[in-house]
């Protein structure tokens, strides 16, 4: 029998096509991604095994490590109100051009005696300047003010649209962290979330056997 | 693509003495350059899925001094926070003379199996882990032991934060100073 004869091809395949695609995709995703926004005050989060997403417009109670306590208003249709509130209620005497400079600021980090000292600066201060809200103690707690002018903006509504969040650093010491709690007892506020980094869950853990949803079935 | 037409050139004769020079393919492996494509595109696409915030809820108890929750001393489990991360613990409730052998110290690695243990042993309705922590302890360790709680899938209602006692804070101060913890 005559030997068919296969012409012999080559292996090689073109790569360019493929590097392409890759490279395109590469592109894609750094564009796609959200770049973090510089942060004024940088705080290491702890982790937990808890899957909800941290909502972006809320009242953030930022702890620092040196045990500073900021306050941002997320929430932009009730910045302003808020603002307004403990201008009247703290009697801090804010005019009017002043308050404008106070509601464009995004850190809230100051006693309420140095409020105004601080609005006629030129510059505005950088958010790592500031001394922090003070809660020094259960008489001197300021952030406790904060929070009642924040409550008080959302009367008339659920409380559960207040959507108040703790981001406390690594470092940052228990007691300051039961004040902020105190704070928000005050209040009668009992509900509040914890900003933290996802952790896997530990694969032997009675979480991972009996996750919550299967419970209930 | 990605060649370079090198055929040009070839259709005339060369006079003599004209070197013949050697035709060398313009054609490049592209192979290394598609790993490390995708090796970046794997390596994006796991970093910015880790970094976006989680959020832990925490509910307070509303502090009411006429109505204190009873807890069997059976179920109960006290949890004590401390410096560098050092976690102490004794069941059910601290009696004056036998203290030094109820108290015993822990860390983090630990402290999840005897946490699961506890809850193990004793009756769902009995149980109630109290977590007192320390002036030292940081707010991660605050968090980390609520995480605890929810690893060990302890129902809520079951865990309760409570003010620390000044007993309890000098049996600390006694177990840091044995163990040599600053």
């Amino acid at each position: 029998m005559p030997k068919v004869k296969l012409p012999r091809k080559s292996t090689t395949v073109d790569m360019t096509a493929m590097c392409d695609v890759a490279f395109l995709l590469l592109a894609f995703f750094i564009l796609a991604t959200k770049t973090k926004p510089p942060e004024a005050v940088t705080v290491v989060t702890p982790s937990s095994v808890s899957t909800k997403i941290a909502k972006e417009d809320a009242i953030l109670v930022t702890l620092n490590k040196e045990g500073k306590v900021y306050l941002m208003l997320g929430d932009k249709t009730k910045k302003e109100a808020i603002l307004e509130d403990i201008n009247i209620t703290k009697a801090l005497g804010l005019t009017p051009v002043e308050l404008t400079k106070l509601k464009k600021m995004q850190f809230y980090g100051m006693p309420f005696n140095k409020m105004k000292s601080m609005l006629q600066l030129a510059e505005p201060m950088e958010p790592k300047n500031m001394e922090g809200i003070p809660v020094i103690d259960s008489a001197h707690n300021e952030l406790s003010d904060w929070i009642g002018s924040v409550v008080r903006s959302y009367s008339g509504e659920s409380m559960d649209n207040l959507n108040l969040l703790v981001k406390g650093d690594n470092a940052a010491k228990y007691p300051a962290f039961k004040l902020i709690k105190d704070a928000f007892k005050r209040n009668d506020i009992f509900k509040f979330k914890v900003v933290t980094n996802p952790e896997g869950v530990p694969p032997d853990s009675e979480l991972a056997l009996n996750p919550p949803g299967a419970e209930k079935k | 693509m990605a060649e370079i037409d090198t055929s040009s050139g070839g259709g005339h004769k060369k006079g003599p003495g004209v070197k013949k020079t050697k035709k060398v393919s313009t054609r490049v492996d592209l192979t290394p350059m598609v790993d490390l494509g995708f090796l970046l595109i794997t390596f994006f696409v796991f970093t910015t899925t880790m970094s976006t915030p989680t959020a832990m809820a925490m509910n307070e108890p509303k502090d009411d001094p006429n109505n204190q929750l009873k807890v069997k001393n059976s179920g109960a489990m006290t949890l004590l926070l401390g410096k560098e991360n050092q976690v102490y613990y004794y069941f059910g409730e601290l009696s004056a003379t036998e203290a030094s052998t109820q108290f015993k110290s822990s860390n983090f690695k630990e402290i999840r199996q005897i946490i699961l243990d506890k809850k193990k042993a004793t009756p769902i309705g009995d149980l109630m882990y109290i977590i007192k922590s320390d002036k030292d302890a940081t707010f991660k360790n605050a968090i980390d032991i609520l995480d605890e709680m929810a690893i060990s899938a302890v129902p809520p209602g079951h865990y309760a934060e409570v003010d620390m006692s000044d007993t309890e804070a000098e049996l600390i101060k006694l177990t840091e100073q044995a163990n040599g913890i600053k």
